[in-house]
């Protein structure tokens, strides 16, 4: 049984939550006054520079530092077999024996841009000086770099000791798969592509470590947004887990996923101990992009949909193929969430899905927005689209036949998971009369008919939220963790202020917003006057970051769930004041007063000197002060997967609806949005702006994947795309004004109805991108089934 | 590495110092006078996260030598609030319309916006779009940052 938050005692009606109110945040970064990790400097600080591999797979032979070590500057350098001998391997959440992953490559590099050595000096540029003075022999082995090829038996190891270059393998079938293929009238069979992407964000991973001997402790301050990052460096340094203390009062510069930094808290952290001096690592972008292993997922589907005459979707086969690149850590995981979600928004019955993950001679992967979601979702969309085209239905149409009806929450789709709540149908119609997409066929249809590109896509979404440890134990029998908490802590002083702690940095998610909000709803105060912190790891309660768009939903109900807690007991303490049983007494705003009775009454202020510095009038036993903290495990986890891999994944399911019309240009191949509309629904809304923005941001991801952003690597596996010239991502001119709208169908599984909403831009857009495209593809007879899509991949379709 | 002497006024402020001739500015604004506002994101003068105004006028700090600055006047996100604490109208607006989300390309958007409504007090959307076209941000989608440069219009940019 998880622990809920107590009973509500504030106002149904809401003062605050729900309502315009400015982020707490907002003021110290428009000030310029934010402090990102890159701003955080330390007495005696040195900085580091990377000699990176220049090959994709190369055995290394010699590594000459004796030039770069007499540069005036340099206190020292570190080559991979040094720092190998003196650190545990990278944690892999696979159980793959033989894959080891260090900072710094050992005797063979894996991939181009990855670290080989790092130099420690007192100014970046000198340590740049002499990383150029390293030199570094190779033996260049052959490079694997497509993932079909890369499972040949024959195929070059990426890692000998693994037996193969398949990482991961596995077919779930979930419910009568074969048979509801056998008996649907249609089946259609069709190859994806998604390719190697990421959400990049603008600032670059930074990190500053430093260790004192004096109290064997570790100080971190990171750009980081990543669960476990505290045990990773402990497990790797073999430090004490409390001798790691990690500074979340850093601001983030931007995540969504991918601020993992593993290899490099380990490094700078070894490098800080090592040479006894504190150490910062401020990836360039070069280093970012090329061997800051943040790449997103790299992957092939092949779908195959049973389905009938009316284009209702009986079953679905998926295979995905994802490329890991060199060294796999947290990211194959990444399709073990989309099981949570499989079927989409639909009625599908059965379904088989089939997971690999390939390693190959390319960066690693990382995290990245939706953990895996958007990926399988372009892939579920596309095929409701081809659907649809099949049967001679519209896409919309196609994608209202097959949606679970309202009436059916929460529902158990094929593969476990429950969703908790959802009005589908309403949803798609308020973003098909925002669209006005009657208007929207006819400004196609008459395009068209003056001889000009036009088509309109859509798509919809799931987006679970809430977060979950299930799918470690889904992909790795020997992990059987289940726990995913939450906790926050608040405090009331004796001058009767407030505040709370927070266990998390933020990467601009806004949780000191959230968290203020929540509290000045509960105590009926203004948000504006609570002060929330963000511990470091040691003094913060357990947390898992804020990943899997979870903060409203487990910050959220810990806050929820401290707060009650704290006003039970200071009415409990108002009562004993007032000489009566609690029972007898009720909150009226900030005081407590005796209910119904003649106005006796005891203020905030009075019951916060009471508990602080009138112990004789204290509940007899009670502690002094008014403190107290909640901590949540994820609503509806804390389960392990059946025998047949079935699981309940996250707990909370927003749903979104995009419906997009382009027009391409004939004679580029560029695509223009004529209209952009959306309905989401991410349950009981928080803060306005802040939801309106993580859609938003989300879209412009999802644009970015569908037309733009893609690392590409040459034959010889070296990334061509090194730099924001050639990795090309969304400006004002790339992003359209969008029309947004909101729907509200609060989660059964939270306090306030509250879901998740940092996702579903980026689930729903690619899909309903390319979906347009292929529709103004449509009369040329041709479609694209990959992302991005470049103009002259659609100058091809034209031809 | 020859160092130069350079003066240049940063903020409104007389900054005396010698710097190395390979410096940046924005390495020189971050490091020698610890104004961390500027931020920088690619340093190919591309994600504009770094712009200041040298002699009014908005550039890319990561692309200019702290010596090219010899001489100038410089204004860094610092230099928007009059007196570090009250906000101009249109930090105003970016925190009202919530026109970001981490802050990180929030300097450069400024930047770039506060030269925009010097010039032309009231853009259209199409040329807030276009004079913000070479500063990327990844959390926003834009569309609440068009809208606080819209609201700061409005409003009577004054500056």
């Amino acid at each position: 049984m998880i622990v809920a938050p107590p009973p509500a005692t504030e106002p149904r009606a809401h003062r605050f939550i729900g309502k315009k109110r400015r982020p707490v945040e907002d003021r110290r970064f428009v000030l310029g006054r934010g402090r990102y990790a890159a701003d955080i400097t330390l007495p005696h600080l040195h900085h580091v520079a990377i000699v990176p591999s220049q090959y994709a797979h190369a055995r290394i032979t010699a590594i000459d530092v004796s030039a770069a070590l007499a540069v005036p500057g340099v206190l020292g350098i570190l080559t991979g077999p040094e720092l190998r001998a003196k650190t545990k391997p990278l944690r892999q959440y696979l159980d793959i024996p033989g894959v080891e992953w260090f900072p710094l490559a050992g005797d063979v590099a894996r991939y181009a841009g990855e670290w080989v050595v790092a130099i420690v000096a007192t100014e970046r540029a000198i340590a740049e000086d002499a990383a150029d003075l390293v030199a570094v022999s190779y033996e260049p082995l052959p490079a694997v770099l497509d993932p079909e090829a890369a499972m040949d038996a024959d195929s070059p190891p990426v890692h000998p000791s693994h037996p193969s270059n398949i990482l991961y393998q596995r077919t779930f079938v979930w419910g009568p798969v074969d048979a509801d293929f056998a008996a649907a009238p249609r089946t259609l069979k069709t190859r994806y592509r998604w390719h190697r992407s990421a959400t990049v964000p603008i600032e670059t991973f930074s990190v500053t470590a430093s260790w004192e001997p004096g109290t064997s402790m570790l100080d971190v301050w990171a750009s980081v947004q990543m669960p476990q990052f505290p045990e990773q460096i402990a497990e790797a340094l073999s430090i004490p887990l409390n001798g790691v203390r990690v500074h979340f009062d850093v601001d983030v510069g931007g995540s969504y996923g991918v601020k993992r930094g593993i290899k490099h808290g380990v490094l700078v952290s070894f490098l800080s101990r090592h040479f006894g001096v504190p150490v910062s690592f401020v990836e360039d972008r070069l280093e970012n992009m090329r061997g800051g292993d943040m790449h997103g997922p790299d992957r092939i589907f092949d779908v195959e949909a049973a389905y009938d005459d009316r284009g209702v979707v009986r079953s679905l086969r998926i295979r995905t193929i994802d490329d890991e690149g060199a060294y796999p850590g947290r990211s194959p995981l990444q399709m073990g969430k989309p099981v949570g979600a499989i079927v989409g928004a639909y009625a599908i019955a059965s379904v088989q899905y089939e997971a690999i993950a390939v390693t190959t001679n390319k960066a690693g992967q990382v995290a990245v927005r939706g953990f895996g979601q958007a990926p399988t979702n372009f892939a579920i969309e596309l095929t409701m689209d081809r659907v649809a085209r099949n049967v001679g239905i519209d896409s919309l149409e196609v994608r209202r036949r097959n949606f679970i009806q309202p009436e059916q929450f929460p529902y158990t789709i094929p593969s476990g998971t429950a969703y908790d709540s959802g009005d589908y149908p309403t949803v798609m119609a308020k973003a098909e009369a925002l669209a006005d997409y009657a208007a929207l066929r006819r400004w196609r249809d008459a395009a068209r008919a003056q001889g000009r590109v036009a088509g309109i896509g859509i798509a919809s979404c799931i987006e679970p939220g809430g977060g979950n440890a299930i799918f470690q134990a889904l992909f790795n029998d020997k992990d059987k963790t289940t726990t995913f908490p939450e906790g926050c802590q608040v405090k009331i002083d004796r001058t009767g202020t407030i505040s709370a702690q927070i266990g998390i940095s933020s990467s601009g998610q806004g949780h000191e917003t959230l968290v203020s909000t929540l509290l000045g709803e509960i105590f009926e105060v203004e948000p504006d006057e609570i002060r929330v912190i963000h511990a470091d790891s040691l003094a913060g309660l357990p947390s898992q970051s804020p990943v899997a768009s979870r903060m409203a939903i487990v910050l959220g109900d810990a806050t929820v769930g401290a707060a009650r807690r704290l006003k039970d007991r200071m009415l409990r303490i108002a009562a004993h004041d007032l000489g009566r049983a609690p029972e007898d007494c009720e909150w009226n705003g900030t005081s407590v007063r005796v209910a119904g009775a003649d106005g006796a009454e005891r203020t905030w202020l009075e019951i916060a000197r009471i508990a602080h510095l009138f112990y004789h009038r204290l509940v007899p036993g009670m502690e002094p002060g008014l403190q107290t903290q909640f901590v949540i495990e994820v609503p509806t986890g804390g389960t392990l997967p059946t025998a047949e891999g079935r699981v309940q994944m996250y707990p909370c399911h927003s749903f979104s609806a995009h419906v997009v019309a382009v027009e391409i240009d004939r004679g580029t191949g560029k695509v223009h949005f004529h209209k952009y509309a959306l309905a989401h629904d991410c349950g009981t809304v928080i803060n306005p702006d802040i939801v309106r923005g993580m859609v938003m941001g989300g879209i412009a991801h999802g644009i970015g994947a569908a037309l733009y952003e893609r690392f590409v690597y040459d034959d010889a596996g070296q990334l061509i795309t090194q730099t924001f010239a050639d990795y090309m991502m969304p400006t004002t001119h790339e992003v359209p004004h969008v029309d947004m709208i909101e729907h509200e169908t609060p989660s059964p599984f939270t306090s306030l109805g509250q879901k998740g909403v940092g996702e579903g831009g980026y689930m729903s857009t690619p899909a309903a991108v390319v979906g347009a495209i292929n529709d103004a593809l449509a009369p040329f007879g041709a479609r694209v089934d990959h992302a991005p899509v470049t103009p002259v991949d659609i100058l091809e379709c034209l031809q | 590495m020859s160092r130069h002497d350079i003066t240049m006024i940063v903020n409104g402020k007389r900054i005396e110092r010698s710097v190395p001739a390979r410096r940046s500015l924005a390495d020189f604004l971050r490091d020698d006078l610890q104004l961390t506002g500027t931020h920088l994101g690619c340093e190919h003068g591309i994600c504009g996260a770094c712009t200041v105004h040298l002699d009014g006028v908005p550039v890319r700090s990561c692309i200019l030598y702290a010596v090219q600055a010899d001489g100038a006047e410089v204004t860094t996100v610092e230099g928007l609030s009059p007196d570090g604490t009250t906000l101009s109208p249109l930090q105003d607006a970016f925190v009202s319309c919530h026109g970001l989300q981490c802050g990180f390309c929030t300097p450069g958007m400024l930047m770039a916006a506060t030269a925009l409504l010097r010039e032309n007090p009231h853009p259209t959307d199409a040329e807030i779009r276009d004079e913000l076209g070479g500063n990327i941000c990844r959390c926003t989608g834009y569309q609440q940052i068009v809208e606080s440069v819209q609201q700061a219009a409005r409003e009577g940019f004054v500056r």
